[in-house]
């Protein structure tokens, strides 16, 4: 990680009157992975379609490895791989025909060609089912070839627009596990989702996107410095609890704040330190209230986001 | 141009490997062209449609018999005879085209009414007014052999001379300082000496070839024609053969279908992101264009070669102008449907309107291509018209090529219209494509 590799800057998109991108601005240095966070319709994709020169930005560019990318700017396109949130892949074509494909739209051929296309397909594991067309293939399985096809021409900067879209926890774990092989391997990478989880898992950097403007840009260790929250405490009530109690239970030491829900008989507590949970429970057992269900978790960039605009990342 | 081959290939191969499609690409038009080629006489004139009509005839009079004898001796017609109610239903069903009915005494009121003397009977002639062209072709026909089988009858029939006497005995009666009586009493007496004449040449038997001839003597068609038919090389060997045209016109049709596809697979790929994959690749949006005008020309002269070899092979078609004049109205015309496919692609908002939209368009350019009737059916203004629809250059081209038997300048105003509109067709698309 010693120099950016991409560098967004400005970057502006209006369709008519509407802003979908409003002067978006970040770098991701060598080897590092990015992920760009956002809730559906924040702006991701089309920030994305403009990094790889398939949209023209009103206003400010992109610079990769320190050249300005643009429509026919085809040197600085063969530095990206783009595995796009649809499956683009031909149906009618086997797995390793629309490699092939790929791979020449990269000025692959020959040998390099082919010992190329068994590479990403051992990389993803389908090396054992390159003859066969992706219309018999799981979901999950398009999606790994989909990450392969943008792998083969060995590009600097692979981006991935949320390359888990509609795929079952099994292969969503199998497209992680090639991912992390490419981590491992110091690729740089950007990842676009709007699940949490998946950045969490990934990223060394985050940038979180909301009504087209970043909201946030930093290590995901100082977004959870900015959190007041380190933790939360859910329970489940059997008899609904009093307002003044709850009033009560929101200035106990260790306590951020509550909210009440279920009429009463459903509590999120945020607290700033985990040690207060005992002394809580505790604190209502001793006030008439049995708790019938409670879990604590870890401050999540879920709650990050709720933090920032006030919404969930889902809405 | 390693990528302009990969992507040609790809289209070449999605093309091959959809059996259903190609099955449908090149089965359908040999299915129709055989079957217009078919209805419209085939190799063989002679195996034309016949007209078929049917005759009434409630007249035992001979002049009545001649008629009818005559009509059925029309080498276009087929001719039944029907009781009248029967061929009147016929006519309804669209079974017939036309019933012709001779009532009762028409042979001798027709001989009286010849010399203007007597009332004209009437031919009544039922007939189906979907087939107003067949009701003029019949009525001539029928005009002929009314007019030759009563002047024959007066001129030399029993009937005639029976006529003729009493006419004259009508005038004998009559004030002769009357102009028109006197010339017409003179008139048949001169035509009672010929019948005469004509009496005792039969008597005598003396039955020299031009007493024979003369025999039948009467009115008849002052001039014989003599069709030559105006086909590819020698016309008695080299007959008109219908399937060359049916088969241009379907292959043209099919053809534009199979481009209407390849502009909505385009649409197709940019619903599903593959558009954008393509175009994320260090290649051009030009090449991305000119490969899948490039493969869709390629499958369309495939198509148009395999479609004629049919042709000539089954159906017996020549190409029997200039080769390389063929071989130019089909690459000329698979390019032109190539940038037809990317108009399409261009202008279409979603696959399923502009399917609708295109397939419409295709139909109506075929139509006034002349590709289903024969374009000399349209008005007259609608002739002129379809100048402007290519697809009639290349049908008229086709032709040409094929049962015409021109040379390879017949075919350079079609090659020439084609590469305009592929040009014309492909700088508009290519401008809406960088637009959107």
């Amino acid at each position: 990680m010693t120099s950016a590799l991409l560098d967004v800057q400005h970057l502006t998109k209006a369709y008519a009157a509407r802003k979908v991108v409003d002067n978006v601005s970040f770098s991701v240095m060598r080897g590092q992975t990015l992920g760009l966070l956002g809730p559906n319709g924040a702006g991701k994709s089309t920030t994305v379609s403009m990094i790889c020169g398939l949209l023209r930005p009103d206003q400010g560019k992109v610079l990769l490895d320190g050249q300005t990318m643009g429509a026919g700017k085809h040197a600085v396109k063969f530095k990206i791989g783009l595995v796009p949130q649809d499956l683009a892949l031909y149906e009618d074509l086997s797995a390793r025909e629309n490699l092939k494909l790929f791979g020449a739209l990269y000025a692959l051929s020959g040998s390099k060609l082919q010992q190329r296309c068994d590479a990403v397909l051992d990389l993803v594991n389908l090396l054992d089912r390159a003859g066969d067309k992706p219309s018999t293939f799981s979901g999950g399985m398009k999606r790994r070839l989909n990450i392969a096809a943008a792998l083969l021409h060995d590009p600097e900067l692979l981006i991935l627009d949320e390359p888990t879209v509609g795929v079952d926890p099994q292969s969503r774990n199998a497209i992680f596990d090639s991912l992390e092989v490419l981590k491992s391997q110091g690729r740089t990478l950007i990842y676009t989702s709007h699940y949490m989880e998946e950045v969490e898992r990934l990223a060394d950097h985050i940038v979180i996107i909301d009504h087209g403007k970043v909201i946030a840009n930093e290590t995901p260790a100082d977004l959870y410095r900015r959190m007041p929250a380190k933790a939360e405490l859910k329970l489940d009530l059997l008899t609904a609890i009093a307002e003044a109690d709850v009033a009560a239970l929101s200035v106990m030491p260790g306590v951020d704040s509550v909210h009440m829900s279920d009429h009463g008989k459903h509590l999120d507590v945020a607290l700033t330190e985990h040690e207060v949970t005992l002394s809580l429970l505790n604190w209502l057992a001793k006030a008439g209230y049995k708790t019938s269900h409670f879990a604590t978790a870890k401050t999540n960039l879920e709650a990050v986001f709720l933090t920032l605009t006030g919404r969930s990342l889902r809405d | 141009m390693t990528a302009l081959i990969a992507l040609i290939r790809k289209d070449l191969i999605l093309f091959l490997v959809d059996r259903r499609a190609l099955l449908l690409n090149l089965v359908m038009p040999i299915l129709l062209g055989a079957f217009f080629g078919f209805v419209t006489g085939g190799k063989d004139t002679k195996d034309a449609a016949k007209i078929e009509i049917a005759v009434i005839s409630q007249d035992n009079h001979v002049i009545s018999q001649k008629i009818l004898k005559g009509l059925k001796d029309e080498p276009t017609l087929l001719v039944k005879e029907l009781p009248l109610e029967e061929a009147k239903a016929l006519v309804l069903k669209g079974k017939l085209n036309m019933a012709v009915l001779i009532p009762e005494r028409f042979g001798e009121h027709a001989g009286g009414a010849l010399f203007g003397g007597k009332e004209k009977p009437e031919l009544a002639i039922f007939y189906d007014p979907s087939q107003t062209a067949v009701l003029a072709m019949v009525k001539g026909m029928l005009t002929q052999q009314v007019m030759q089988s009563v002047s024959a009858e007066m001129f030399n029939g029993k009937s005639g001379s029976n006529f003729v006497d009493q006419t004259l005995q009508d005038l004998e009666k009559v004030d002769m300082s009357n102009k028109g009586a006197g010339e017409l009493h003179d008139f048949l007496g001169s035509l009672k000496k010929f019948q005469l004449s004509q009496q005792v040449g039969k008597d005598a038997g003396a039955a020299s070839s031009s007493a024979v001839a003369n025999a039948n003597a009467g009115l008849s068609m002052p001039f014989v024609t003599k069709e030559h038919v105006m086909t590819a090389g020698d016309p008695i060997t080299n007959k008109y053969n219908g399937y060359a045209h049916s088969f241009a016109g379907m292959s043209v049709q099919f053809i534009l279908f199979m481009a209407i596809d390849a502009g909505i697979g385009i649409l197709l790929a940019r619903r599903l992101g593959l558009w954008n994959r393509l175009l994320a690749a260090p290649v051009g949006l030009n090449t991305v264009l000119i490969a899948r005008a490039l493969s869709c020309a390629l499958i369309a002269c495939f198509l148009m070669c395999f479609i004629f070899l049919v042709a000539v092979l089954v159906f017996k078609v020549q190409i029997a102008g200039s080769l390389p004049g063929f071989i130019a109205v089909v690459i000329s015309f698979s390019l032109m449907a190539a940038s037809f496919g990317l108009l399409i692609a261009a202008f279409g908002k979603t696959p399923e309107a502009a399917r609708g939209i295109s397939v419409f368009a295709t139909l109506i350019m075929v139509m006034l291509s002349g590709a289903w009737m024969p374009s000399f059916m349209f008005p007259q203004w609608l002739q002129t018209a379809t100048l402007v629809v290519p697809t009639r250059w290349v049908v008229d081209g086709l032709d040409a090529m094929t049962w015409r038997g021109l040379g390879l300048d017949a075919a350079l105003p079609a090659v020439g219209v084609q590469l305009a509109f592929t040009v014309f067709f492909g700088v508009i698309a290519l401008w809406r494509f960088r637009r959107g």
